[in-house]
């Protein structure tokens, strides 16, 4: 095992997105094993994306099981080839990110989802979360599809009701 | 630190960033925001000469009130906020400095204060919201604020998600 380097902003590997996989073998498993100590090293996040490392492979750690007061979640996940299918309801909420040292800001985010994913052997996986975890989900995936958070950053002034539905791609009228 | 004021039309921002640059000066942290008609700048800047008369042409041509403060401060001193507060209640004179005295006396310091009155000029709404942190407990920063009968206080934990 070993703690991978993070790419940081304005790396323009952030930007590309990543491809889903093909192969759950040995490798795919090594690099997971890799990528969650990555996330261990870093000063408390409760996820990481594979392209954070430099790998465009659709996979994504998270863990919110550990936060200050505790949140609904569903422990720590593997996620492979994740998709979220179904978003509702939106709320703001203040975000960082291992690729943006010393930066945070308020991201307006559906507070719950439904997804569906594929665990690191292939199996078919499917969650309902909400809130934080539902949260740190949307902002992982967001990597995966070369979107940092600073690309939805809002003002705490920004008036949420004059927002819609929250879809793929960004917040739209 | 430099701070600007005037009446707000389009381009004071753009005005006053070129002539820093211009003159050579770096730009740091900044907060700019439109209140009650007037423009308001704050700005970190670094560089070497007289900052006042790189800024006076543009200044003037503006209409701004110009001042500057020599600071030791520097840039990545960025505290995470983990406490929120709002606060909304009928206008009336000493909201604020009845709920940031007892934030204060609850050890809780401020990081970003923004109020703004809504409503309507018969009825004014006075509304304020605050971050910023502190290590005692949310339960003791609500008790320090039970007490102010006529205004709504919610109290709120503030998790920053890093990922």
């Amino acid at each position: 095992m070993a703690v991978l380097e993070i790419l940081r902003i304005p790396d323009e590997r952030l930007k590309r997105p990543s491809e889903p996989v093909e192969h759950f073998d040995d490798a795919l498993r090594a690099f997971i094993a890799d990528l969650e100590e990555t996330r261990r090293h870093g000063p408390g996040a409760v996820g990481i994306a594979a392209p954070q490392v430099g790998c465009f492979q659709r996979i994504v750690i998270v863990d919110v099981s550990n936060t200050r007061k505790p949140v609904p979640n569903h422990g720590h996940m593997v996620l492979v080839n994740p998709e979220i299918v179904h978003w509702e309801g939106y709320e703001m909420g203040r975000e960082g990110c291992l690729s943006v040292p010393d930066y945070t800001g308020n991201v307006i985010r559906a507070t719950h989802i439904r997804l569906k994913a594929r665990d690191p052997h292939g199996a078919a996986l499917e969650y309902t979360m909400e809130g934080f975890e539902a949260r740190a989900l949307q902002h992982e995936i967001d990597h995966l599809d070369g979107t940092l958070f600073i690309d939805r950053v809002v003002s705490r002034r920004t008036d949420l009701f004059r927002r819609k539905v929250y879809q793929k791609g960004g917040a739209k009228d | 630190m430099l701070t600007l004021v005037g009446e707000d039309r389009p381009g004071i921002v753009a005005g006053v960033t070129d002539a820093l640059f211009r003159g050579g000066w770096n730009l740091g942290e900044a907060s700019m925001i439109r209140l009650g008609g007037n423009f308001s700048v704050m700005m970190m800047v670094r560089g070497t000469g007289d900052v006042t008369e790189a800024l006076r042409p543009a200044a003037q041509s503006m209409g701004l009130h110009m001042h500057v403060d020599e600071i030791s401060g520097d840039l990545h001193q960025h505290m995470v906020p983990n406490i929120q507060v709002r606060v909304s209640g009928a206008d009336r004179a000493g909201i604020v400095a009845q709920v940031t005295g007892a934030l204060a006396e609850a050890g809780f310091n401020i990081l970003e204060l923004e109020s703004d009155v809504a409503g309507s000029r018969e009825r004014p709404v006075y509304i304020m919201n605050i971050q910023g942190v502190t290590e005692t407990t949310l339960e003791r920063v609500e008790q320090a604020l039970d007490a102010l009968g006529d205004v709504d206080v919610s109290v709120s934990s503030i998790e920053t998600l890093i990922g």
